[in-house]
């Protein structure tokens, strides 16, 4: 078990290498730095001494990849692809080209996100899972089949209205919780509220018929014949042998995302005012602030693989026919 | 004077694809028969008539011109430097009758209280007439309920001529011999007992003709839609932009394809190190968040563009551009699910009997892959391809509203939801761009979704729910 793990994170270095090298040259080579300061300065004939001063200021002013002019060492360290990427592996994200410090920022704005991501995985999971179980208990039945109609249907419709549909039916017009904002410790619950359940009811669609899939595929296989040939009732065979089985499909599609949970929903959080990572990252994009997408591609990824490696060992977790090796 | 974007010859190509695959399918009773079975299903027709209309709609737009200037001196015809597209001329009066800013549905006063001047010097501040909605009423107040309801009913009356002449003509092509009576045609129709569910095509038929026939008769003279901030009418809005949703949804897969395809089969069948490299790629692409990507790419692009303005002669084809740049990325984005489902079904098919015989027989590692893999593995793509497209669809308008989608001047679903948004907060509320929007998506992609379940089950028997 213990040498799986060491070994499936030292294939992830390969992969976080190719992540930084593809990220490196969108960023540097496809559009030099100078392309970056003009777009930063905005004016169109700004001046060299001003572009100069800018990529001075951000250390963009360095060879891409092999300084000829440094010292020994020197000559790959004190290059753009060393301070600016190598960097990114021990998590040095440095400063943003606005000049405040990335990683802080990142430690600050993780908390607003987990407090949407983490009670919508929970809340969604046992909502979807229980709507799962309800349509696959009635199969072929007309509540299955208005169920599964209503699931095609809500699946259709963009998240984004559900998110203005929401917005204006439960903040507007019943007045029951704010619009957006966020706010420090306690008070930060009535905010979370509505982009909670927004985030439930958009889900409800997609979710709802895959579970009921699984369960329904569940439901075919011999072990449940078996058991209902016992005498066991229906709802038993439901809740004891179909319910944990079908458990397995789901619970290791959670743990896929459980890492990324930090990042949060990027339209979510920009739609609320939520200062969260997800909202962090579309100010960048607006504001074009390269030194912060760059860093949230490269922590997007190494989460995004933490929860590859997760997902393998809870397999075996949960289900001793498999084996790692 | 016809312009051709890049976006518009990879329609074209694709059109020029499905028609050949037709043909191509038509003669062979492999290919064709899950597509038989497609065409079995009553909700699939309807869905399948549903996304045709829009087709149609999405083609007529993508064939773009330089308009002639109609007063020139000079014996030379001059073009104008704007560019339209066939649909801009079927939709003349829309495009043209803007008003000067919101007005609702169906309305004749403007949304707004304006300084309007009397004819007798004086002022007052009231509503003032829209310059196109109910324009041709004396007095809205009193007249525009009935006017409405009589458009309304005439355009239910021609839809239903239209219809019925439609159904008759498409029933006469039905008869197997010329001497079978009308009557019975019609009877097997109804009753079901024909190959197609014709009567769920029907049904599908006459509710859209009627709702084009009632929409038509009311476009005249009002704005059925409304009108957004500038004026212009919505629901042209929303039909120029039938031609972008469909575009991300079926270019994107289209660009993908043969990259997806390739590798695919490469990685199953020559396994080994290609198979690691091709993996490697893969798991990489697929670490880094496509939505972060995306963005990177975008902004990418921005910087290029505005680093070379002189290189684009039109506002269009700058946006035509960034609309293709954008089914790329996505496309880079999504190849990696069928790839990977690609590699493993390859893995499993190389060691059946008719690969290895031909292995044996000494067929080159090229032929192989083409004649006897790609083939046996065109059902997952055909899958792949009709269940990405809703997805697409959906994407564009989340895209758009982060700023990263499709350009800002191009007309979009997304770019609709995005300036309608803020409206939300007036009072009262200006929903109607909202509505179109909303309408126009959900059909396009509920009736995605149904068609593409139904191509799941016909291809992948496997795979059936239980409805």
């Amino acid at each position: 078990m213990m040498t799986y793990i060491l070994r499936r994170i030292a294939y992830s270095i390969p992969i976080l290498i190719g992540v930084n090298i593809i990220t490196f040259v969108l960023f540097f080579v496809v559009n030099t730095p100078d392309d970056m300061a003009r777009m930063q300065l905005g004016a169109k004939h700004v001046s060299e001494a001003a572009i100069n001063k800018w990529k001075e200021e951000r250390g963009y002013d360095k060879p891409i990849l092999w300084n000829s002019e440094a010292q020994a060492t020197e000559k790959i360290t004190d290059t753009i692809f060393f301070q600016n990427s190598v960097k990114l592996f021990l998590f040095d994200f440095g400063s943003s080209d606005s000049g405040r410090d990335i990683s802080y920022d990142i430690s600050q704005r993780m908390w607003p996100s987990l407090s949407i991501t983490v009670p919508s995985l929970i809340l969604g999971l046992i909502a979807y899972i229980t709507f799962g179980l309800i349509l696959a208990f009635f199969r072929s039945s007309y509540i299955d089949v208005t169920g599964v109609i209503l699931c095609v249907a809500m699946m259709s419709i963009s998240g984004l209205f559900y998110i203005i549909g929401g917005q204006y039916l439960i903040g507007k017009v019943l007045h029951l919780v704010p619009i957006s904002g966020y706010d420090v410790g306690f008070n930060a619950i009535k905010f979370t509220i509505l982009p909670i359940l927004i985030g439930l009811v958009g889900g409800i669609g997609a979710s709802t018929r895959w579970y009921r899939t699984i369960f329904l595929e569940e439901m075919g296989k011999d072990y449940v014949r078996t058991a209902k040939a016992k005498g066991l009732s229906e709802v038993i065979v439901l809740y004891k042998h179909v319910l944990s089985n079908g458990l397995i499909p789901i619970l290791t599609g959670v743990v896929v995302i459980l890492p990324s949970l930090f990042i949060g929903s990027l339209i979510v959080e920009s739609f609320f005012a939520i200062p969260g990572l997800g909202s962090y990252t579309i100010d960048a994009i607006s504001a074009q602030d390269f030194a912060i997408v760059r860093s949230m591609v490269f922590l997007g990824s190494v989460l995004y693989i933490i929860g590859l490696i997760l997902t393998d060992i809870s397999y075996t977790l949960v289900d001793p026919r498999v084996r790692l090796n | 004077m016809p312009v051709i974007f890049i976006t518009d010859a990879f329609i074209f190509l694709l059109v020029f694809m499905v028609l050949a695959f037709v043909l191509y399918a038509r003669k062979h009773e492999h290919l064709s028969a899950p597509w038989k079975d497609v065409a079995r299903r009553p909700i699939a027709m309807s869905a399948a008539i549903f996304l045709a209309v829009y087709v149609v709609i999405g083609l007529i737009d993508s064939l773009h011109f330089h308009p002639k200037l109609e007063d020139t001196k000079s014996d030379k015809t001059i073009y104008s430097t704007e560019i339209l597209s066939v649909l801009d001329i079927v939709l003349n009066d829309l495009r043209q009758n803007t008003e000067r800013t919101y007005s609702a549905p169906l309305a004749s006063y403007a949304f707004a209280k304006e300084m309007i001047e009397l004819p007798d010097g004086k002022q007052t501040r009231d509503y003032p007439r829209l310059k196109y909605g109910g324009a041709h009423l004396d007095d809205p107040e009193s007249e525009g309920s009935s006017d409405i309801a009589k458009r309304l009913v005439s355009g239910l009356i021609s839809g239903l001529l239209i219809s019925l002449m439609l159904i008759f003509s498409v029933i006469f092509q039905l008869k197997k011999k010329p001497e079978e009576p009308f009557k019975v045609t019609l009877q097997k129709c109804i009753k079901d007992e024909l190959d197609i569910p014709w009567y769920a095509i029907f049904i599908t038929l006459t509710f859209i003709t009627l709702v084009i026939c009632c929409v038509y008769s009311l476009a005249q003279h009002y704005h059925v839609f409304g009108t957004d901030k500038v004026g212009q009418d919505v629901l042209y809005q929303s039909l120029k932009s039938i031609r972008t949703g469909l575009v991300i949804g079926t270019l994107t897969t289209l660009v993908m394809l043969p990259f997806a395809i390739m590798m695919g089969l490469m990685a199953g069948y020559f396994r080994g190190w290609i198979d690691d490299v091709i993996q490697y790629l893969y798991t990489t692409l697929n670490s880094i968040p496509s939505v972060l990507l995306i963005a990177a790419s975008i902004l990418l692009l921005q910087v290029y563009i505005s680093n070379h303005e002189a290189d684009f002669t039109s506002l269009e084809q700058r946006a035509d551009l960034r609309l293709l740049f954008l089914c790329i990325i996505l496309g880079i984005t999504s190849w990696t699910g069928l790839c990977r489902l690609l590699r493993a079904e390859t893995l499993k098919l190389r060691e059946v009997d008719y690969v290895q015989a031909a292995q044996a027989f000494g067929v080159g590692n090229i032929t192989i892959m083409l004649r006897h893999l790609l083939p046996n593995v065109m059902h997952i793509v055909m899958i792949s391809i009709v269940l990405d497209f809703s997805g697409l669809v959906l994407a564009e308008a989340v895209l758009s509203y982060i700023n990263i989608g499709v350009d800002p001047s191009m007309y979009s679903w997304g770019n609709m939801i995005n300036s309608a948004r803020l409206e939300i907060a007036r009072d009262p509320v200006v929903w109607w761009s909202l509505a179109a929007a909303f309408i126009f998506m959900f059909i396009l992609v509920l009736a995605a979704n149904l068609f593409s379940d139904a191509v799941r089950d016909a291809f992948d028997p496997r795979l059936r729910g239980d409805i």
